[in-house]
């Protein structure tokens, strides 16, 4: 008889064809494998040192072209170069630059479904569990044994359930949940673990909306952050492939090395301090602090959703920016740059005067779109704040959700969305 | 297989990330660990770099490597004469980072440990221990999991693969 399994220990076996349960080191078979342009240059390396030819599946191996979108160096020019050459010569798919974040477009493109086991050569990887399934992050030389043998080993890790009560109140956002479940958990609390998503308040939160609580997870060390499939996931995949598959679920007497409750009707709007996403207060604390640049992106904040939010929020407020902020807007793929054209939002955006760059990671890392200026205060609907995150050590980054970073935007500092209007 | 160095401990603290290793800026001008290195820990003290000499062990707090997984942060350690890290605790991406490039990370407790401490590390299949000559006193950790220590033992993945490390070209 088979023990009782996780969600990720269900995945893990199904994938290693051994019955692998937490602790235990495994060998699997991976359903895709995905390289940055940020870690491909070093994987291709690697692949070569490796001895590698051919790729073992090509058809499970995609490239996006994020973090350097569009390259502003002739450097990044030439990582592109390289990333393509080798697409191109061992056929796996290229997102190009302006086609967006990697785990954002292969779940756009119905490329990651229930039951896989996906890698990818970026911690933000795990966003795509929000889809029930296993993904995560790993480095360049996991990617390039993975393309040369279609495998990787694991270690089987032990499961953190999480239990989301209720429902939140109105004016608190996704990231709220998140960046409160982060602090709960703290910097490595979840580290060699995975997160398994369960509770009626579930419910309360749409596929975009578990995208950002799978995406923040591993700001507390999650290797997976899983939700079980149900009606949200199928009418998400529904729109986007033709394959169908049934979600994977844990059992009633699975092990969970810990159990956190969230009543999602306690949390009230939240932001992240500089220089850890894990130090977070309440926004209360914060009130009246200066803001000079307000960035609207990336893998946790760059969705259709999020502008939508900000553009409600400035539009209570009057319509208008406060005078010396600076509003980026990044969409996190070329499918929300084009809805957003679509509905409107980006001419409202742009008649705001804010700067609009390429779908892609933008500001987030420093290394594409707008570098805050010294001693800058910066507010983001990103996922990490470490010091110089955004190519300038003297600029203090804080993380809060679209409209919070929308409230500051209007008046200048930071302000409860929720007093808006 | 038996692992053995010696060196000066280097202290760093809590939560060092790997963007604190080395800024994604400066990944974005090269990726020749040679010239990286002499941005090895920059963000936490700009003076590091230039004091690290080989054989140096890397002592640290808690949570060390966290944040991106970018391989790099292993290998601009590697490439600075670094062989091993001892931390109270690291990311899982900086371990198996350091595990598939040779470097060696062993998970201790890190408190007694002080700058400039002569430290001699060896590691086989049953356990892993730090003798500290300076204090006279001696760390155990639990040695590495089997198939972790081959690849480490291989002197990382690249080797492992190359020798026909999960049979290439066979379905499991
Ligand atoms: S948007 Fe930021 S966090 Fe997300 S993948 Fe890009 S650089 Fe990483």
């Amino acid at each position: 008889m088979t023990r009782p399994a996780t969600i990720s220990e269900k995945i893990l076996s199904a994938k290693s064809g051994v019955e692998a349960r937490a602790g235990d080191i495994v060998v699997c078979d991976v359903d895709l494998v995905i390289g940055t342009d940020a870690s491909s240059p070093m994987a291709i390396d690697y692949f070569k040192r490796m001895g590698g030819t051919a790729l073992f599946y090509p058809k499970r191996v995609v490239f996006a072209l994020d973090h350097y979108a569009p390259p502003s160096t002739a450097k990044t020019a030439a990582f592109h170069e390289q990333v393509r050459a080798f697409a191109n010569e061992h056929d796996a798919a290229l997102y190009e630059v302006g086609r967006g974040i990697s785990h954002q477009v292969v779940a756009e493109l119905g490329r990651v479904l229930p039951g896989d086991l996906v890698i990818g050569a970026d911690s933000h990887t795990v966003t795509c569990g929000a889809l029930n399934l296993f993904a995560t992050g790993v480095g360049s030389s996991d990617l390039a044994a993975a393309m040369i043998t279609g495998r990787i080993w694991l270690r089987v890790p032990e499961t953190i359930k999480v239990t989301l009560l209720g429902k939140r109140s109105p004016g608190v956002a996704p990231k709220d949940v998140a960046l409160a479940m982060i602090a709960e958990l703290g910097a490595e609390g979840a580290n060699y673990r995975a997160l398994e998503f369960h509770g009626d308040g579930v419910g309360d939160f749409t596929l975009e909306d578990r995208f950002v609580l799978s995406n923040l997870a591993v700001e507390s060390g999650a290797k997976a952050a899983i939700f079980a499939a149900d009606a949200a996931t199928d009418a998400y995949l529904e729109r986007r492939t033709m394959q169908r598959r049934s979600g994977v679920t844990a059992d009633p007497a699975a092990r969970y090395s810990r159990e956190i409750e969230i009543a999602l009707d306690t949390i009230s709007p939240l932001v992240a301090i500089p220089h850890s996403p894990n130090d977070v207060v309440s926004i209360a604390d914060l009130l009246g602090t200066p803001i000079h640049m307000v960035f609207l992106g990336t893998c946790t904040g760059g969705r259709v959703v999020d502008f939508h939010e900000a553009l409600a929020v400035i539009e209570r407020g009057g319509g208008r920016i406060a005078p010396g902020v600076q509003l980026v807007i990044t969409p996190a793929s070329r499918e929300v740059h084009r809805r957003l054209i679509v509905d409107g939002s980006l001419a409202k955006f742009s008649d705001l005067g804010a700067i609009i760059t390429t779908p892609g990671c933008g500001a987030c890392c420093g290394t594409s779109g707008a570098i805050p200026g010294s001693g800058m205060n910066v507010l983001s609907t990103a996922n990490r704040n470490f010091k110089a995150r955004m190519g300038n050590a003297t600029a203090s980054i804080y993380l809060a959700s679209p409209a919070a970073c929308a409230a500051a935007a209007v008046t200048g500092v930071i302000t409860d969305p929720r007093a808006i209007g | 297989m038996a692992i053995h160095c010696d060196g000066r401990a280097r202290i760093v603290g809590n939560d060092v990330n790997t963007d604190y290793i080395i800024a994604s800026t400066r990944k974005r001008d090269t990726l020749d660990e040679q010239i990286l290195k002499r941005y090895l820990l920059e963000t936490v003290d700009p003076a590091f770099a230039a004091s690290v000499q080989p054989g140096d062990i890397l002592v640290a707090g808690t949570n060390f490597g966290c944040g991106s997984a970018m391989e790099i942060a292993a290998t601009v350690i590697l490439a600075a004469g670094i062989t091993a890290v001892v931390a109270q605790s690291f990311s899982r991406t900086f371990f198996r980072n350091a595990v598939n490039n040779g470097l060696l990370p062993i998970e201790c407790d890190t408190s007694d440990i002080h700058e400039g401490d002569r430290l001699s590390v060896s590691s086989d299949s049953a356990a892993i221990s730090i003798e500290n000559r300076t204090r006279g006193t001696t760390l155990a950790a639990s040695p590495l999991p089997a198939l972790m220590a081959d690849i480490l033992a291989a002197g990382g993945l690249v080797e492992f693969i190359r020798h026909g490390g999960w049979t290439q070209g066979q379905p499991a």
